[in-house]
């Protein structure tokens, strides 16, 4: 980690740390920390997708569906056979990194865009098995009465409490993420960013790379889907859809793919969007997606993680010039 | 006599019979030779003549149509690239192939990838055995800095570097994995007579460390300088092969490069 991102980290610890304070005291905002646990859960998801799209160079069309299989593994194991949540959650996590693998494999070993393919498909297949294997999944009706969650004997019931549950455990995924980027095998996911051919000629193994980054994501997406079932206790398969997984590779593609900053940003941005402030476009909220992913495409490739530095800089420019006067 | 030379368990590179075909064309038609350790071998011939298509063929990047490639005695054609670097082979691009946003001593450290281990989960969570290896290549990385001379760059962008220091650097980063065999394609390109001056010095130190080199190259001075034996490729066959001395004066080159007449 470089000193850039440990004052990054320090400072989105403390903002995460103090607004639930600031936003049960205000009343219109107050269910905001019900948006945030979302966004929290839902930032897992991106920073696995980010890893994959900004640091791998690949796109996965399945997000959601790995979430999906967290979710229904939990759902299904928990509630049916009666688990422990905390054994179900790496479970389904085991489920969806052997999936992940299996697609990855053959996928991966082909350049370009074969992933997306892939998971295009693989998306769509999980999407129909959740909705037509009724016995097990409760089908298009879904399932109810999900157990919440403990630590240690204390039940997770207060919003707050989920909060900041949710919110140590991105933090950890971030810097598990963080601790990649800046080291050996970081360095050859950056290398076969910029020159795959001389990568693989210094003994980079791409291919291999590309997958280990494929089956950690799902995993990621599957543990985020583990605490999404136990956090509202009841699924129904319309959240694990394609739509879904153009959420995902939305909020990394608006928060910059190359930022694991950027990635907590747009899931956090995204979650607002989808759970706030577009609900009065009801049935045209796709049409402003489909916007906002041209608009990042077009006008900010870098995302608004790359607006940081230079709102910072201004910022300096003008705090320096107002020392000067 | 041919056979002879080639089937020499002493030489550290053996081409055997190699054939490159890209659809109709015939890159490579049937190159035989052999490289003994330890010396500069240098590689010549007009453009289009199946010099980089050689070495690509021997760092597996692409995959000979006929023959065998021997590296010690050990078949790596039909390896993968990355494994075939682990072996200990290196090379460098005749187009400069750097990571241009990561620094000078990222892209050196990265070389460090075929002698290290640690892999992904080990990575991110941090373990002792992968923060020590981490400290090591640091400290093989500003080695290979300071023996190429960069070490006041250390911290800059690759990209940012004129074309001389990003050639100086690509080689730095190719003896980082610790090579026996060390392919330069065309490492004169583009630099001046001072740069090149520099390179050759640079050469000859790291034939002094034991690595052999094999040198693609249309600057014929730093050939007639620094090679110890000469192979000329002409139309992807074999024209010569000899000491300088003996290439200069061979008739079939100088036909060749200065046209029969």
């Amino acid at each position: 980690m470089n000193k850039k991102d440990r004052w990054a980290f320090v400072g989105m610890g403390l903002l995460i740390a103090v607004f639930p304070g600031v936003a049960l005291n205000v009343k219109c905002i107050s269910h905001y920390v019900d948006v945030m646990v979302f966004a929290g859960i839902f930032s897992l998801v991106s920073l696995g997708l980010c890893m994959l799209m900004g640091y791998a160079g690949q796109v996965s069309m399945a997000q959601a569906a790995f979430f999906g299989i967290g979710a229904y593994s939990s759902g299904i194991l928990t509630s049916r056979l009666g688990w422990n949540p905390w054994i179900a959650m790496p479970a389904g996590a085991g489920v969806a990194a052997l999936v992940a693998w299996i697609i990855g494999v053959p996928a991966l070993r082909l350049k370009g865009h074969y992933l997306a393919m892939a998971t295009l498909g693989f998306g769509v297949i999980v999407h129909i098995i959740l909705g037509e294997e009724v016995k097990w999944t409760g089908g298009p009706s879904g399932m109810v009465d999900i157990p919440g969650l403990q630590i240690a004997g204390w039940k997770l019931t207060s919003e707050v409490a989920w909060y900041y549950m949710i919110w140590s455990v991105v933090f950890m995924a971030l810097l598990f993420c963080l601790h990649v980027i800046y080291s050996r095998v970081g360095r050859g996911l950056r290398a076969i960013h910029e020159e795959e051919m001389a990568a693989e000629s210094m003994g980079v193994p791409t291919a291999c790379y590309k997958v280990q980054i494929f089956v950690f994501s799902a995993i990621l997406s599957a543990i985020a889907g583990s605490f999404y079932t136990h956090y509202v206790t009841c699924l129904n398969p319309g959240s694990f859809n394609l739509m879904w997984s153009i959420r995902f590779v939305l909020m990394v593609m608006v928060g910059g793919t190359q930022s694991l900053w950027g990635a907590i940003l747009g899931a956090v941005l995204l979650t607002f969007a989808g759970n706030e402030w577009l609900q009065i476009f009801s049935d045209f909220e796709i049409l402003v997606y489909g916007a906002m992913l041209l608009c990042a495409a077009l006008f900010l490739p870098g995302g608004l993680a790359s607006l940081v530095p230079k709102v910072i800089g201004v910022f300096r420019n003008s705090l320096t010039y107002l020392c000067k006067r | 006599m041919q056979e002879a030379c080639c089937s020499d368990s002493s030489s550290i590179l053996e081409i055997s019979d190699v054939q490159m075909h890209f659809g109709g064309i015939v890159a490579l038609k049937g190159i035989r030779y052999a490289v003994p350790p330890g010396i500069i071998q240098a590689l010549i011939g007009p453009n289009g003549a199946g010099k980089t298509t050689l070495f690509h063929c021997i760092s597996g990047l692409i995959q000979p149509t006929f023959g065998h490639v021997l590296f010690e005695g050990r078949q790596i054609d039909g390896m993968l690239p990355h494994k075939i670097a682990r072996l200990g082979i290196s090379r460098t691009f005749q187009h400069v192939a750097l990571f241009k946003s990561m620094t000078v001593l990222e892209n050196i450290m990265l070389g460090r990838h075929p002698k290290t281990k640690s892999g992904f989960w080990a990575t991110g969570l941090r373990l002792p055995a992968m923060r020590r290896e981490e400290r090591k290549i640091l400290e093989m990385a500003r080695y290979h800095l300071d023996f190429v001379g960069l070490g006041d760059l250390a911290n800059l962008p690759a990209g940012t570097l004129p074309l001389g220091k990003q050639r100086i650097l690509e080689i730095a980063r190719a003896l980082a994995t610790d090579p026996r065999l060390l392919l330069l394609d065309e490492p004169a390109g583009g630099l001046n007579i001072r740069e090149t001056e520099v390179l050759g010095d640079l050469i000859q130190r790291i034939r002094a460390c034991g690595v052999t080199v094999i040198l693609v190259e249309h600057d014929m001075n730093l050939v007639m300088e620094i090679a110890d034996r000469i192979l000329v490729l002409h139309y992807g066959s074999q024209l010569a092969s000899g000491t300088p001395m003996e290439i200069m004066d061979h008739p079939a080159v100088i036909e060749a490069y200065l046209g029969g007449g």
